[in-house]
């Protein structure tokens, strides 16, 4: 794999564009406050905040599972609303399906044949490593494993986007890095467009080339970093003195996003 | 990792598991219930008409083995059919509660009122009207005592659907039809089969009853008729060993349905999964 450095985002076409959104909820919760953001094709962009300021709702909102109460989702990127595919922060597996079996689960939905899915769930069980464990049970897997399959599952519909929403935030940490250099590199590889959702700064630092962080109360995008470092990232580069600047940049506006309510 | 498990751990064999505790424990306990039995009759001298002693409640199993196992067979009859169309009309009653609402707000309250009122009471109406189909009415009557159980608990499993495999769905644009087939009817399963492990014996129970209701009015039937006609002649040995039949069919239809149960259940649900430690 050759290193390659981000394209600048200003080149980049936009796919999809939430303006002005507003979310509240029939208890009178408001998630979402005013919140424009555009996602770029081909982008992976990472958003950070604490809990209930809204992250994982622009999630649903982008996937459909929920519609914005003012202001308007506009795709601009052509096939990709029907090219979707969601990562779940639990696994969100069918317990009483194999891994081969809930990783061909879409395919099977959307109507298309065993014969005809077999390479494509092989394939996706190899570019997550799964290998020797087609016939296992989710229950037999561990957290790590069963986030894998997971995510085969959604890669396996070959999605132009791919929603995450805090998929290792139950992992312990060797398990996280590995799998974020494993989601690393497949998105090096296969260009989706992604939109991953994280408490976790390290991770965003690590993985994005744009971070937006979030604040509560109520839930709002209180400014964006681009991340233009080269990839694939190495070990390295989480130890180098940049990724530190990052995370320090990112930090302090996550600590300005909870101050306007929450004093420190 | 979980491949090479089963392999690491030796299986037990046949004769280990007859011989566990499991097994040992609750053998003991009858033994010992039944030695106590037997010395109670000897020293108060009770008369067999009032309590017989254990032997001659097995002697006389025996000597009236093909009276009693047919008409026990008689029975079984009456609970297998009646305990199938309680499982297929509970499963089909319960997927109509959760394919509409208001069919579930309509409906729901009679199925509680049906299951409420007490077999006995209305067994003998359906026993008249039915004068003619003294079968078809003892398995309605052995239907009404076990096909709650199925439709409380199948609709509880249908409506319990994990949410994020709920929204996985709609995301994969699936119609009502998938959802039910790939996802609420296997989420629904355990609960489904637990329903069937409590009909099973109701269905045996109310087979029962309405042979009793049925035998008073004169109808001949099943093993219940053997116990009210033995209890009418006081053939007390004979109605204890028509006793022991019914409840050994009942262990039976239990450990069946586990069984059945433990084999659907085995390779995913916590119920049925071996604990190892």
């Amino acid at each position: 794999m050759s290193s390659t450095v981000p394209p600048v985002r200003s080149t980049l076409k936009p796919a999809i564009s939430l303006s002005n959104v507003t979310k509240a909820f029939s208890t009178g919760t408001v998630a979402l406050q005013d919140v424009s953001l555009t996602i770029h094709e081909g982008e992976f962009l990472s958003l950070v905040g604490p809990s209930g300021c809204g992250k994982s709702t622009i999630l649903s909102l982008i996937a459909g599972l929920s519609s914005p109460t003012q202001g308007d989702l506009t795709w601009q990127m052509p096939d990709a609303r029907r090219n979707l595919a969601f990562v779940f922060q639990d696994s969100a597996l069918l317990p009483w399906a194999t891994v081969q079996e809930n990783i061909r689960l879409p395919l099977k939905l959307a109507g298309i044949s065993r014969s005809a899915s077999e390479d494509r769930v092989a394939e996706a069980i190899e570019l997550v490593g799964l290998q020797g464990f087609e016939k296992s049970f989710p229950r037999q897997l561990s957290g790590g494993m069963k986030m894998r399959v997971s995510i085969a599952r959604a890669i396996v519909t070959q999605p132009k986007v791919l929603l995450m929403d805090e998929p290792f935030g139950a992992l312990d940490e060797i398990t996280r890095n590995k799998l974020n250099e494993d989601v690393m590199n497949l998105w090096h590889q296969k260009r989706w467009t992604i939109a991953f959702v994280t408490h976790n700064i390290y991770e965003a630092v690590y993985l994005s080339t744009r971070v937006a962080v979030m604040g509560v109360n109520p839930g709002r995008i209180v400014t964006e970093l681009d991340i233009p470092e080269p990839y694939p990232r190495s070990e390295t580069f989480r130890q180098s003195p940049i990724f530190g600047q990052y995370r320090y940049q990112l930090a302090e506006a996550l600590a300005l996003g909870m101050g306007a309510t929450v004093p420190l | 990792m979980s491949r090479s498990r089963s392999s690491l751990i030796p299986k037990r064999s046949l004769i280990q598991r007859v011989f566990s505790a499991d097994v040992l424990a609750p053998l003991g306990v009858g033994l010992a219930f039944l030695l106590a039995w037997d010395l109670f009759v000897q020293i108060t001298g009770l008369p067999p008409y009032l309590l017989p002693r254990p032997g001659l409640v097995l002697q006389t199993l025996f000597e009236n083995w093909n009276e009693l196992f047919s008409s026990l067979m008689v029975t079984l009859q009456i609970t297998v059919i009646a305990f199938l169309a309680a499982a297929v009309s509970g499963l089909g009653i319960s997927v109509l509660f959760t394919v509409n609402k208001w069919i579930e707000r309509s409906l729901f309250p009679y199925a509680v009122i049906l299951q409420t009122t007490p077999l006995v009471a209305i067994a003998p109406l359906i026993v008249i009207w039915l004068k003619d189909n003294t079968l078809g009415a003892l398995v309605l009557c052995a239907w009404i005592a076990a096909f709650f159980p199925v439709v409380a608990n199948t609709t509880l499993g249908l409506n319990s659907v994990d949410r994020n495999l709920t929204n996985l769905f709609k995301l994969y644009n699936t119609n009502p039809w998938q959802r039910l087939i790939y996802l609420r009817l296997p989420s629904a399963l355990p609960y489904f089969l637990g329903g069937l492990r409590i009909s099973g014996g109701l269905s045996l129970i109310g087979a029962v009853v309405a042979e009793f209701v049925a035998g008073t009015g004169g109808a001949k039937s099943g093993i219940a008729y053997q116990i009210l006609i033995a209890s009418y002649n006081l053939q007390i040995p004979k109605m204890f060993a028509a006793l022991l039949l019914v409840t050994g069919l009942g262990i039976l239809i239990f450990v069946g349905l586990s069984a059945l149960s433990d084999a659907l259940l085995k390779d995913w649900h916590e119920s049925a999964v071996k604990q190892e430690s």
